[in-house]
């Protein structure tokens, strides 16, 4: 698996476990498999966005900060449609891209066969 | 009457060799090895220092010419002198003997990394099948940029006592016994404080029985590279709590990310329960 698809697997399950605590919080907990989705869709882009940068650049600080302000930006697209809880959709979205973005950086790229 | 200084002057002025017919003048005598002495000498014609050392036959300035490695000192020109004693002049090396040079460093890293490029000039000769057979840390200079430069090659056999592998004191000797040295010299360079797998590796390279060694300085130096890297060391076998720890020092960043990701989620659960 190259970095592009790594960052995109570790993104989207990042993004499942991210949605799942969403559980211990019993004011959202009847929309628990909606945000699941959802957190899986918008981690699974954030870590593409990472896997795509990791491709072109080597360099683990700059990959954690594109995931970062990848998870950022889609979190706040995510808050801005619940029209709130964009701290608590924003902070935890913006790491799920910045580990997915340190993922992207540190995996080594598949040799290409001959 | 000649006073005692005026007396030691003479006598290592008589001393020097007689270098007339070359191109070079002894200037001083700067080191004594096993084989022979080493003079601070000038090439009139190129108009730069160099070390010549004198020795009773041109053997090791044979072996030593055939190693062209910059881990290795050349050989800039050999020769008879008229007592019928063999020369070879060869560069002069600036910087410090690897012992001086662990005295005043010290960060294990880079003990470690100078460590490693002694390893490679050694397997470079093993490959061409020449065995050092004295390595120890007054044959090997750390130059001022960091370069490694091993010298005293062509030893007869007889090695350093502190540094002799067992086997080498009834003549057999191979490039393992080369491995067993540089065990010692790793033991050294590791300092006092050595973490275990550190001490692992010393252990395996100087084994008493050669088979059980580093079978070369490519495996040892393999091995070393391992613990910088925070790599499984083939010579430790580690407990759960050493592999723990050293998953962590490999994993810093992303450990940091995920501590930073559960703290953060954790405020937010908290701050909606409340």
């Amino acid at each position: 698996m190259g970095k592009f698809w790594f960052a995109v697997v570790v993104g989207a399950a990042l993004g499942v476990l991210d949605g799942l605590t969403s559980w211990f919080t019993p004011a959202v907990r009847a929309q628990l498999a909606g945000i699941v989705v959802g957190s899986t869709f918008k981690g699974a882009i954030a870590g593409a966005i990472a896997g795509w940068f990791a491709k072109k650049v080597n360099s683990v600080p700059l990959g954690i900060l594109v995931g970062l302000v990848a998870g950022l930006l889609l979190a706040y697209g995510v808050a801005a449609m619940q029209h709130g809880y964009y701290f608590e959709i924003m902070l935890p979205g913006s790491l799920v891209g910045a580990i997915a973005g340190y993922a992207g950086q540190k995996r080594q790229e598949a040799k290409a066969s001959s | 009457m000649i006073s005692d200084k005026v007396l030691a002057r003479l006598k290592t002025a008589a001393e020097l060799p007689d270098l007339r017919g070359t191109r070079y003048s002894v200037i001083e005598q700067i080191g004594r090895g096993g084989m022979g002495v080493v003079y601070l000498g000038e090439d009139a014609e190129l108009g730069r220092r160099v070390a010549i050392k004198v020795l009773d036959d041109a053997r090791e300035a044979r072996v030593l010419a055939g190693l062209e490695h910059p881990g290795i000192v050349p050989v800039h020109d050999a020769g008879v002198l008229p007592d019928g004693r063999c020369y070879y002049a060869m560069k002069l090396v600036r910087g410090a003997r690897l012992d001086a040079f662990l005295e005043k460093t010290a960060h294990l890293q880079d003990r470690l990394r100078i460590f490693q490029r002694i390893c490679e000039p050694v397997a470079f000769a093993h490959a061409r099948g020449v065995v050092h057979r004295d390595l120890k840390p007054s044959n090997i200079m750390v130059g001022e940029f960091g370069e490694v430069l091993v010298m005293d090659w062509g030893a007869p056999g007889v090695g350093t006592p502190d540094f002799m592998a067992p086997e080498q004191a009834a003549g057999e000797v191979d490039g393992r016994a080369d491995v067993f040295a540089l065990g010692k010299i790793l033991e050294i360079a590791a300092g006092e404080s050595i973490p275990k797998p550190l001490r692992s590796i010393c252990r395996r390279a100087t084994e008493t029985d050669p088979a059980q060694r580093y079978q070369s300085p490519v495996e040892l130096s393999a091995d070393v590279a391992a613990y910088l890297d925070h790599m499984p060391v083939s010579a430790h076998r580690e407990s759960v709590g050493e592999r723990l720890v050293r998953f962590g020092s490999r994993n810093r960043t992303l450990l940091a990310l995920v501590a930073a990701y559960l703290i953060m989620r954790l405020i937010v659960i908290l701050w909606l329960g409340r």
